[in-house]
């Protein structure tokens, strides 16, 4: 593992849609050791905000040094955040957590709203056939930059695009099949996706995210509840930020 | 040439710079940032006879220049520490401080006891303050009985030097302060979080799932620097100050209000790096003050 914090440099800054937003960072070399489904921590340029804020990674340019990240401002760090322009410094701790596994079975990517982002850094690297399964409440983002990796399955809750409901909804009306699913996005669509895989009688690796402190598996702040003892505490207790993000849906009970 | 060693207890550290308990686990995350020979000590995350859940998540919150947390003492119990943790830190030219919590007396004593014949471990932390447990921690650190009989207690097995580690939410932390020098403690720690809570509104139900957590981080840092001051008043034993520290200027601060050393804690998660930049801005507010011996700045604000 090769963790770094280092002082970026927002490249562009833009917003997708009212509190949406996309945003390239000149990281070095972290782009290059970065993987699917791994996040960096950004940390406020206000000192009265001490802990950082964990955001997945969307997309990594190795050849640029950059990374690029898809928010939502959900507060007052995400603001500060999203004032950012080009040439703006920020100081970053990363790539942070294990990311997901590369399979070669067929796969259907499963995300909900700002679940979406770090999906599309894993549709970029798996070299299978897929099915691409993105989740609104109304208002698309993101979708159209999924396009070139496989086929692109919508849902809306108010029905406005794609199938009428959730992605889970999606994949039945849309009978998407295959044998692994990868997810991250909001605990209820996870629940139901670990329970559909089991169902299916297939692997899921889905994407957890809680409140965290360190970010790098110290404090004990972020933890999920685990079918098997933990090797860190003993305990039945995983660390989001370094035995996750992603799990396999079987190690944790949500 | 100065001097940074301070002695606690009769243990020498090469600098008054130690982690705060249970914001540095036992030092492995960390040492993937810097090296941690160049702390005074390692303050290990608080161990107990058995493995700890802890809470149920979430277990912080962000708060105005400070965070609340209730991790509940999750840690995976002596045996796994001391065949893991206490290897790993002894690769190190620290001192390492292990914390210990526990339910009981007896519980605490376990611990204690178990941890007496481990050359590496140079002093032990006794945890009566933590405000997440429903029993043990705090119940044992807000009555000044229970603080001399768990102090005599731990003295009479411990065969490293004991650090009481005092909680700030006492009426007068000055009373709990002489009752642990009372009970025998060589040293004390200080201060925990102080109890807070917070609401989230939009949820409309309690950010962190424990309901209260401890606060810590800038915010609590005058109260403890007052605590710190008004402590080394009361006692003659050497006091650790913590709370709030980010930078050498906050560590000067509780030196000169009467600590012999400091812990970084809550601001670690804002920097890795922060332990180590106060050791090293430590010595610049030396060179710049003229200052040849750290002890000369020992509680000479009165």
């Amino acid at each position: 593992m090769s963790t770094k914090m280092v002082l970026a440099t927002v490249v562009s800054q833009e917003q997708l849609l009212g509190d949406v937003y996309s945003m390239w960072l000149d990281v070095g070399d972290m782009a290059g050791d970065a993987k699917a489904g791994q996040f960096i921590a950004l940390y406020s340029s206000d000192h009265s905000r001490l802990l950082p804020r964990p955001i997945s990674i969307c997309e990594v340019a190795p050849e640029k040094g950059s990374l690029r990240i898809v928010y939502r401002v959900v507060g007052k760090g995400t603001e500060e955040f999203s004032g950012y322009q080009a040439g703006d410094p920020v100081r970053i701790t990363g790539p942070l957590g294990n990311g997901y596994p590369l399979l070669k079975a067929p796969a259907i990517l499963v995300a909900g709203g700002i679940g979406i982002p770090p999906m599309l850094e894993l549709a970029r690297r798996l070299d299978c056939e897929k099915t691409i399964v993105l989740g609104y409440k109304d208002k698309l983002f993101l979708n159209k930059d999924f396009e070139p990796y496989g086929k692109v399955v919508i849902s809306t809750e108010d029905g406005s695009c794609g199938v009428h409901g959730n992605a889970l909804d999606a994949i039945r009306e849309a009978k998407v099949t295959g044998q692994v699913i990868y997810s991250c996005g909001p605990t209820p669509m996870l629940r139901a996706v670990k329970a559909y895989a089991e169902a299916q009688g297939i692997e899921a690796y889905i994407s957890l995210e809680e409140k965290m402190a360190c970010g790098i598996g110290a404090c004990l702040a972020c933890v999920c509840n685990s079918t098997e003892v933990d090797d860190h505490s003993h305990v039945h207790n995983k660390r989001i930020c370094k035995d996750g993000p992603v799990f396999n849906a079987r190690e944790v009970i949500l | 040439m100065i001097s940074t060693k301070v002695n606690l207890a009769g243990v020498e550290l090469k600098n008054p710079v130690m982690v705060a308990s249970g914001t540095f686990g036992s030092g492995a995350e960390f040492s993937e940032f810097f090296d941690l020979s160049g702390l005074g000590a390692v303050v290990t995350k608080g161990v107990a006879n058995v493995p700890w859940p802890g809470n149920p998540a979430p277990r912080i919150a962000e708060t105005p220049s400070g965070m609340l947390n209730a991790i509940g003492l999750q840690n995976p119990g002596i045996d796994v520490f001391v065949k893991r943790d206490l290897p790993f830190l002894a690769d190190y030219d620290t001192k390492v401080i292990v914390n210990v919590c526990g339910h009981s007396t007896e519980e605490y004593l376990e611990v204690v006891e178990r941890l007496a014949d481990e050359p590496v471990v140079s002093m032990l932390e006794i945890n009566i303050s933590c405000p997440n447990v429903k029993e043990g921690g705090i119940a044992f650190g807000t009555s000044a009985k229970a603080v001399e009989d768990i102090t005599k207690a731990v003295k009479a097995r411990a065969k490293q030097p004991v650090i009481m580690k005092l909680s700030p939410n006492v009426t007068d932390i000055t009373e709990m302060a002489r009752a642990a020098e009372a009970g025998g403690a060589d040293c004390l720690s200080m201060i925990n979080t102080i109890t807070g809570m917070k609401i989230d509104i939009e949820r409309q139900t309690f950010a962190i799932a424990n309901k209260t957590g401890g606060l810590s981080g800038p915010a609590i840092r005058p109260v403890a620097v007052r605590m710190v001051y008004q402590t080394a008043q009361a006692v003659r034993i050497p006091i650790i100050g913590m709370g709030g520290i980010t930078c050498a200027e906050d560590a000067i601060e509780f030196l000169l209000a009467g600590a012999t050393a400091v812990s970084v804690g809550t601001a670690s998660f804002n920097d890795p790096f922060t332990a180590m930049n106060v050791v090293t801005g430590i010595e610049a507010y030396m060179t710049r003050h003229h200052v040849a011996d750290i002890n000369d700045l020992i509680g000479i604000v009165k």
